[in-house]
């Protein structure tokens, strides 16, 4: 039971009503109310208006933001871009950490200094690592593009579509291996010594100990990281797009999240953003929910 | 109280009294948001300062606030919030979005009328301000930093390749690019900004309308018209071109520049104000001429348009501080102030007076070429065809136009289906425009 | 050692070096580009190995400072604005997020579920999204060019709440038990059980979210006007917005690198708690 009322995820042991409790939550639902609520309720209501970038002039105009949306190809083709996207990220972000951290729980010689240089990435504004990127695959001045030219591929992202994407997915998973990493490495050294142990002497090599028991213990680990890292495909990475390809060329990057930016922030076309935006949070609650769904479960072994 | 609390305290009522100081002595402030980042930031920094030492009744703060798009949703944001700037630097294409926020703006001829300071119109340069008149002919609002693409060219490259004239139509710039390629060069020609360059200015110069009603300058019940055959065979002979490196394209904006400095590509279509980036970077000679003609089309050159940005005011401050905008408006249109920024930035100066400085100081016997863009500018008198355009929700029409022209580039789409794509989606936004305004 | 296979570990080995090539070679790239001057970044094709001029760009960053907007801005007052924006949203965050788990995971109270929905619902979606509302909220409070406006609305999200949940859950219930056998009030309870447990929990969040703090770039830009306020992130993009003009990529990739030192040092110096506390929730 997912929604049962009162008893729902609450200590089986806990304190009596009192005026406390509303203290301990009223910071954040003060913060949650003027910075969360208030400016999303705005955003439902502009969703249902157009309205000049000054707010000027406004018009009421029912669900049209909405029907607009449904009737632009480009828009629905956002959604199956945002999927492919979010997937390569999260799966390439995934396996790349999972092999690193498995070669990385084995070592013992310097296991610090590889995990320090391991997550650099992490520490780099998705702004910069954006430009970085770029910086490298540049088609003119670019090494990597330098680099490709001499074996004789002419890579140009502001051209290829496919090649924007992988550019795109290269520069979101660069920056989500380092946090993949340090939580599988996390979950298999929290994996009791005497279990691989007793599975050493039973003559299993290491690559099987790593299927028939590393993997299967650190699944929720590999669960969670994946919705999170579906959540960081979708979310958070409109920053590297700004700055990478700017949803081009021919709009074979923009991805949902994105379009709200630039609809909104760049286009100041205020109604229809809201609208996308509007749409976005149903997204995200619908994910929020199967997540909590996975997670309650996870609590209860 | 122990020791370390006192300095606290001393620390912090010293940084209270610091604060109130500047507040009981200072001019009125004059917000200016900006979005000039890195050398041009520290040039408009260098004309408020000027400014500010001219007198002492206001100091006007530039304040960078991103580039055009960020200072644009900034100072709107700012506006609905009722902290608005007092001046707003928006790029052309947000002229539209501007003119319609009446509540919003007030006409640079009104602030100077108002304030009674003295305005002379016919001062400036005709090319550049008729992009900011309204219908009655008023000027609504600065132009700052101007500039018109023009065709940059490697004589080095032209040399080697025995190409003797610089292109001036389009069949000799095919010729001429071939040869560069023939010569062992990765490209003949690139462009940037191509909705500016390539459909924009690639209208006006040969006189063909971008859209109805005098391009929107006439009644926001405009369309776009520019899937014309004569384009659409333009673009498609370009995009065929690609096949033999004839044309590579190279990104957005001024992107692909390094490909003309680095020596890629001996031609390049783009803002005469990259002459800067061009100077520092290019290790060869290099020229730069006006923009090639479709004798097809058209038997001789009209106009080409500008570009860059204009200083808006913004209504809701106190009426004494805009007597300040007004002098600072004065001040920034003065010769020495314009020819500085003209001959530093590659911007077109804004006045008649600037350029006939740059002139007497030999600026332009020193850096031959410079002064194409202001020959381009006021080649003709401008037609309801060349005098710019105004459409409403342009920053998304021109996203509209990037990406179907770059579906075009890549093949994706033949340039009569991507035209008539931008146009209908272009369309689209216009009568969302139409709409609310 | 469970066994010893050198093969294995050279493997092992040679799989972690190569991918801290790939993984390191953009910073690799900034360093290099760090190095150079300013007209050596435009020519193809870009050096692979360092020049000479890496100590003459650093202490041009440093004490120079960027040409922000044209206002010369020292690094040193933009790092600052950087940490005091990352600490605040750091700090705030994980004190309302343990207080508002308490509260929901260890009373039963009215309007509790609605509570911790309304909080929960705020789990992902990024202020990017809902920014033009948000600021208006921030203007009509009269919080622009504060550190108040550059934070608060940072610190609403559940993502910290919703962890802190977690763990409390995971707290035997013998615990509370014994605390109140003892006569301790909740927020003895709180503070003398709950916080030290918590312990690595808490320096995992600070990590994680002094990162994400460091690393704002749109809010910050949009609610300051105030170049005082200007934070090392901001400060690069504006150098990458030079326009027209030549990108002094030299300086760009050196106030990159001088950026990355914070937050590097936050994760190195906390990695062993930070690796602990992730675990530990996620039991």
């Amino acid at each position: 039971m997912l929604f049962s009322p009162g008893e729902f995820m609450l200590k089986r042991v806990h304190f009596g009503p009192s005026w406390l409790p509303f203290a301990l939550v009223a910071p954040q639902i003060f913060i949650t109310l003027v910075f969360f609520m208030w400016p999303a309720g705005q955003a439902i209501f502009q969703s249902f208006l157009i309205e000049d970038a000054f707010g000027l002039s406004t018009e009421f105009v029912w669900l049209d933001n909405f029907k607009d949306l449904w009737n632009d190809q480009h828009y629905i083709d956002t959604f199956s871009r945002t999927a492919f996207f979010s997937l390569m990220v999260a799966f390439f972000s995934l396996s790349i950490a999972l092999i690193l951290a498995g070669m990385a729980d084995r070592v013992v010689k310097f296991a610090t200094a590889y995990r320090t240089m391991l997550i650099w990435p992490y520490a780099v504004a998705p702004v910069l690592a954006g430009a970085l990127w770029v910086f490298m695959f540049d088609p003119t001045l670019g090494i990597v593009a330098y680099t490709l030219d001499m074996f004789g591929y002419d890579w140009n992202h502001k051209l290829n579509g496919g090649e924007a994407m992988a550019l795109v997915i290269m520069a979101a998973t660069w920056k989500q291996i380092s946090y993949n990493f340090l939580f599988f490495l996390a979950a298999m050294q929290s994996i009791p010594k005497s279990l691989i142990e007793a599975s050493a002497i039973d003559g299993a090599g290491p690559a099987r100990r790593f299927w028939t028991i590393i993997f299967p213990l650190i699944t929720p680990t590999t669960f969670f990281l994946l919705v999170v890292n579906i959540v960081y495909a979708f979310f958070e990475t409109f920053g590297i797009i700004h700055a990478v390809t700017e949803g081009g060329p021919a709009g074979s990057t923009t991805i949902l999240v994105y379009k709200v930016y630039n609809d909104g922030f760049i286009g100041l076309d205020l109604g229809g953003s809201a609208s996308q935006s509007v749409i976005l949070m149903a997204i995200v609650i619908f994910i929020t929910i199967i997540q909590f769904r996975y997670i309650e479960k996870k609590v209860d072994y | 109280m122990s020791m370390k609390k006192i300095t606290m305290l001393g620390v912090a009522t010293a940084v209270l009294m610091s604060g109130m100081s500047t507040i009981a002595f200072a001019a009125t402030e004059i917000q200016w948001w900006h979005a000039m980042g890195g050398t041009n930031g520290e040039r408009v920094n260098k004309i408020a300062n000027d400014f500010n030492a001219t007198q002492s009744e206001y100091k006007v703060v530039p304040v960078y606030k991103g580039n055009y798009t960020e200072t644009m949703t900034a100072a709107v944001a700012a506006f609905r919030a009722k902290k608005q700037p007092h001046i707003v630097q928006v790029f052309e294409v947000g002229t539209a979005t501007m003119m319609a926020a009446k509540g919003a703006v007030y006409p640079i001829e009104d602030v100077m009328k108002d304030a009674g300071e003295p305005f002379d119109k016919s001062k400036y340069v005709p090319g550049v301000i008729s992009y900011y008149q309204a219908s009655d002919g008023k000027l609504l609002s600065m132009p700052f930093n101007s500039s018109t693409p023009v065709l940059w060219y490697n004589k080095d490259a032209f040399k080697k390749a025995g190409i003797d004239k610089v292109p001036a139509t389009w069949d000799e710039m095919d010729a001429a690019a071939d040869k560069l390629v023939a010569s062992g060069m990765k490209c003949g020609y690139s462009f940037g900004w191509q909705s500016w360059v390539m459909i924009e200015n690639y209208s006006t110069w040969h006189n063909q309308p971008i859209g109805s009603k005098e391009n929107g300058f006439a009644g926001t019940d405009t369309e776009l018209t520019f899937n014309s055959a004569a384009l659409k065979s333009r673009i498609q002979k370009i995009a065929d071109g690609q096949k033999t490196g004839r044309f590579v394209y190279g990104g957005r904006r001024g992107d692909s520049m390094p490909s003309f400095t680095n020596g890629d590509c001996g031609m390049w279509m783009n803002s005469s104000a990259y002459y800067g980036s061009i100077k520092t970077q290019a290790k060869f000679a290099y020229g730069q001429a006006m923009l090639p003609l479709d004798t097809d089309v058209a038997e001789k050159p009209q106009n080409s348009i500008i570009g860059g940005a204009t200083l808006w005011v913004l209504k809701g401050h106190d009426q004494g501080d805009y007597k300040g905008v007004a002098q600072f408006m004065t001040y920034l249109s003065t010769a020495p102030v314009q020819a500085w920024w003209h001959q530093e930035t590659g911007y077109v100066g804004i006045t008649m007076e600037a350029t006939k400085l740059s002139e007497e100081q030999g600026f332009y016997k020193k850096n031959p070429g410079t002064d194409t863009a202001a020959k381009q500018l006021s080649l003709n008198p401008p037609t309801p065809n060349s005098r710019g355009l105004r459409f409403g929700n342009f920053v998304q029409i021109r996203d509209v136009i990037n990406e179907e022209m770059e579906a075009i580039w890549a093949g994706k789409k033949t340039a009569s289906d991507g035209l008539d794509a931008a146009v209908e989606r272009g369309n689209k936004l216009l009568r969302k425009f139409e709409k609310i305004n | 050692m469970i066994e010893n296979r050198p093969i294995v570990t050279f493997i092992s080995h040679s799989v972690i070096i190569l991918g801290i090539i790939i993984i390191a070679f953009p910073v690799w790239i900034t360093f290099v580009a760090a190095s150079h001057d300013a007209l050596r970044m435009t020519q193809s094709p870009l050096p692979l190995w360092p020049g000479g001029h890496f100590f003459e760009n650093l202490s041009e960053a440093l004490f120079v400072g960027l040409d922000v907007g044209g206002a010369s801005q020292p690094v040193a007052l933009m790092l600052l604005n950087s940490f005091v924006m990352a600490m605040v949203i750091a700090l705030g965050k994980i004190a309302i997020s343990l207080l508002s788990a308490f509260a929901i995971v260890y009373f039963r109270f009215p309007f509790r579920m609605g509570f911790f929905w309304m909080i929960f619902i705020t789990l992902m979606l990024p202020v990017e999204v809902r920014i033009l509302p948000t600021f208006k909220v921030v203007a009509d409070l009269g919080l622009l060019n504060s550190y108040a406006g550059l934070t608060l609305p940072l610190i609403a999200s559940a993502t910290a709440t919703f962890m802190f949940r977690q763990v409390f859950l995971t707290i035997p219930d013998e615990l509370l038990e014994a605390a109140r056998i003892d006569g301790a009030g909740p927020m003895r309870f709180f503070f003398d059980i709950l916080l030290p447990m918590s312990r690595t929990n808490i320096a995992a969040l600070f990590v994680i979210l002094f990162i994400f703090g460091w690393n704002q770039y749109l809010w910050p830009l949009l609610i300051t006007t105030d170049q005082s306020l200007t934070t090392v992130v901001m400060g690069i993009k504006q150098m990458l917005e030079a326009g027209e003009q030549l990108l002094q990529w030299n300086k760009i990739m050196m106030t990159t690198l001088i950026a990355m030192v914070p937050p590097i040092i936050v994760v190195v110096s906390m990695q062993k708690m930070f690796v602990k506390g992730l675990t530990e929730t996620d039991k």
